[in-house]
């Protein structure tokens, strides 16, 4: 008897398997693609394009990359119409940014109780945000033409009375500014709301009973509650705003002149057209690079602060 | 007494900011709202001051789009007007004298989108799911370093990248191939696809796999009946966003291909008409790549907030 029990149990408690693998080739198995694909995409050519930066290297020409060591660096650092593409992209990056956070918190503010519609509201204002911004950058051209363009009008202005946008050295930052500012502030306004409706109703009852005036409020509970999640928001805008590109080439192009011109735009312009500058682009890739990095780190630590708390 | 003066001024005020909100809503849209009757606009229409908000609408634009035209000298365009074997298309553009050649390359270049982003989006979301299982079950010798170095993927500007990508591609005769651009786009959205479906995954309780285990499943068994059932809501919002990505992508595809592999975001800046810039050719072009968008921000409006912060906020 106690045999035959035995032997019906057993086939139970260990069953027959299938011929199949055990944990740890799985965990290779499902990791390793991934992680091989990263390296030889993003790995790799930054190590090869850290060694160009050392080269005088030109992408359209036969000869072999020739060592200059650190002359590409301090011919970026010296030249003074770099420092100009620095600027401008420091000026963007900061008012955009800026403006982006007031108009979207602002925003999140208006939404933050619901009321019929306000769904709809907050859906439809995502729209830009979700669009590819090459093709935004290039339809705006048509609104801020000077003389048939609802920009202008809107303003106010008789048809080829008003500013040139797009056309003036001194307005046309403003037109990228306006355009990324239109296009982004959803986004702060989408994670300031997260933060808002995670703020808990007894603490402003307790405030209340208080008589804590409405401003105090705002500033001693509303935004430090917020704060986390507004902070991440302006991290991710700066990075995003460092590297931007396909709405500059749709808008401006860079110009006129190049009052437009981003430190992204140039790189592109000294590693892909006219003289096709490998070395050099390298090198600047890598000062860019550097900075983004460093907003990065900050970026990922209080990504993770906020996922752990 | 005092209350009820108290709630109407609630109301009031909650009025009030519900109509600010609606009318800045409005005020917000008009780009979106003019893009799209732009595309509808005769040529006329587009150019007069001030600008028309009541016009008859044409399909012009979409036609300028497609097809490459040739202008008619009035004989011909009477001979034209005799035939009874015209398209709608080339009736569109008979009425601004004009016939139509070929079909322009936008049509390959839209192609070339599809194939392209979809393609890499059916990589990325597979390789993905299988990463973030791993991640999420398996105890892993450096995952937080892992992880980060994951994510930090997605912040590299892609001007920095694509200079020594150029040079490999060239060399592997990758330059200007669909699967290149695939592959790429695939790396750049598996960041995301990873993080995303780590949190979607993590929220699947555990013991649902364990059970499997001691039923008798092996492994992969319990991750494909068990685990994939209930993350298919975490695989549709990431396949959504990869695709978005790949769909919108301009800097790679500006400079890593030129004619074959192209896809329709460097175009549309280059869709220029007869005479001058083809504004509603462009609008046409922006409107057709941003209704499938829109659709999608609808369809995924609960999942959006998660999708932009990587899977970090969940709402």
């Amino acid at each position: 008897m106690q045999s035959a029990t035995a032997n019906t149990t057993i086939p139970s408690s260990t069953p027959r398997r299938p011929v199949s693998l055990g944990d740890p080739a799985i965990q290779r198995l499902f990791l390793w693609p991934t992680i091989i694909l990263l390296i030889a995409f993003n790995i790799f050519p930054l190590l090869y394009s850290l060694y160009l930066s050392f080269t005088d290297y030109r992408a359209i020409s036969d000869q072999p990359p020739q060592w200059v060591g650190i002359q590409n660096y301090s011919d970026i650092l010296n030249d003074e119409q770099l420092w100009v593409y620095f600027r401008n992209t420091g000026r963007y990056v900061v008012t955009a940014v800026a403006l982006e956070t007031l108009v979207g918190f602002g925003i999140a503010l208006l939404l933050r109780s619901k009321f019929w519609g306000s769904g709809l509201v907050t859906t439809l204002i995502l729209i830009p945000m979700m669009s590819a911004p090459v093709v935004v950058g290039l339809f705006w051209k048509l609104i801020f033409n000077p003389n048939f363009g609802i920009f202008n009008y809107l303003l106010g202005y008789s048809a080829g009375k008003g500013p040139d946008w797009i056309g003036n050295g001194d307005l046309a930052m403003w037109a990228i500014i306006i355009v990324d500012v239109w296009m982004w502030s959803p986004y702060v306004m989408l994670l300031s709301l997260a933060g808002l409706s995670a703020i808990p109703d007894y603490i402003y009852e307790a405030a209340d009973i208080d008589r804590a005036s409405p401003l105090y409020q705002f500033f001693r509970i509303t935004l430090p509650q917020v704060a986390p999640l507004l902070l991440i928001a302006i991290l991710f805008r700066t990075i995003e705003a460092f590297k931007a590109f396909d709405l500059v080439m749709g808008l401006t192009g860079g110009g006129p002149g190049d009052a437009t011109e981003l430190v992204s735009v140039q790189l592109y312009r000294i590693a892909f057209l006219g003289q096709f500058n490998t070395g050099k682009a390298s090198a600047l890739a890598y000062i860019v690079l550097i900075i983004i990095i460093g907003i990065s780190n900050l970026y990922i630590k209080y990504l993770n602060k906020v996922k752990a708390g | 007494m005092a209350k009820v003066t108290n709630e109407t001024q609630t109301r009031v005020v909650t009025a009030g900011r519900a109509l600010l909100a609606v009318s800045l809503c409005v005020l917000y849209l008009i780009p979106v709202v003019w893009m799209f009757s732009t595309a509808f606009k005769p040529r006329k229409a587009i150019i007069s001051v001030p600008p028309q908000i009541f016009f008859t609408p044409t399909l012009e634009g979409f036609v300028g789009l497609f097809y490459k035209r040739s202008t008619l000298t009035p004989a011909q365009m009477e001979q034209y007007r005799q035939r009874t074997d015209l398209t709608w298309a080339e009736k569109v553009a008979l009425e601004q004298g004009l016939a139509i050649t070929r079909q322009s390359d936008y049509v390959g270049q839209l192609r070339n989108s599809l194939i392209i982003a979809g393609g890499s989006t059916v990589l990325a979301v597979v390789m993905g799911v299988l990463s973030a299982y791993a991640f999420s079950r398996f105890r892993i010798k450096g995952q937080a370093d892992l992880e980060f170095f994951i994510l930090s993927t997605r912040m590299l500007p892609p001007v920095v990248v694509t200079i020594p990508i150029f040079l490999m591609y060239r060399k592997l005769g990758l330059y200007d191939t669909h699967f290149g651009l695939i592959i790429l786009y695939t790396v750049f959205n598996l960041s995301l696809s990873v993080w995303l479906l780590k949190g979607f995954i993590d929220e699947i309780p555990k013991e649902y796999e364990e059970a499997a285990l001691i039923d008798g499943y092996s492994r992969l068994q319990a991750f494909w009946k068990i685990v994939l059932p209930q993350a298919i809501t975490g695989i549709a919002a990431t396949t959504v966003f990869c695709l978005i990505f790949a769909w919108n992508e301009y800097a790679f595809a500006l400079m890593l291909t030129s004619n074959r592999a192209r896809t329709a975001p460097p175009s549309i800046p280059s869709v220029i008409g007869t005479s001058g810039v083809d504004w509603a050719a462009i609008a046409a072009g922006s409107l057709l790549f941003l209704i499938p968008v829109a659709i999608v921000v609808f369809a995924m409006r609960r999942y959006l907030l998660r999708g932009i912060t990587f899977g970090a906020i969940r709402q």
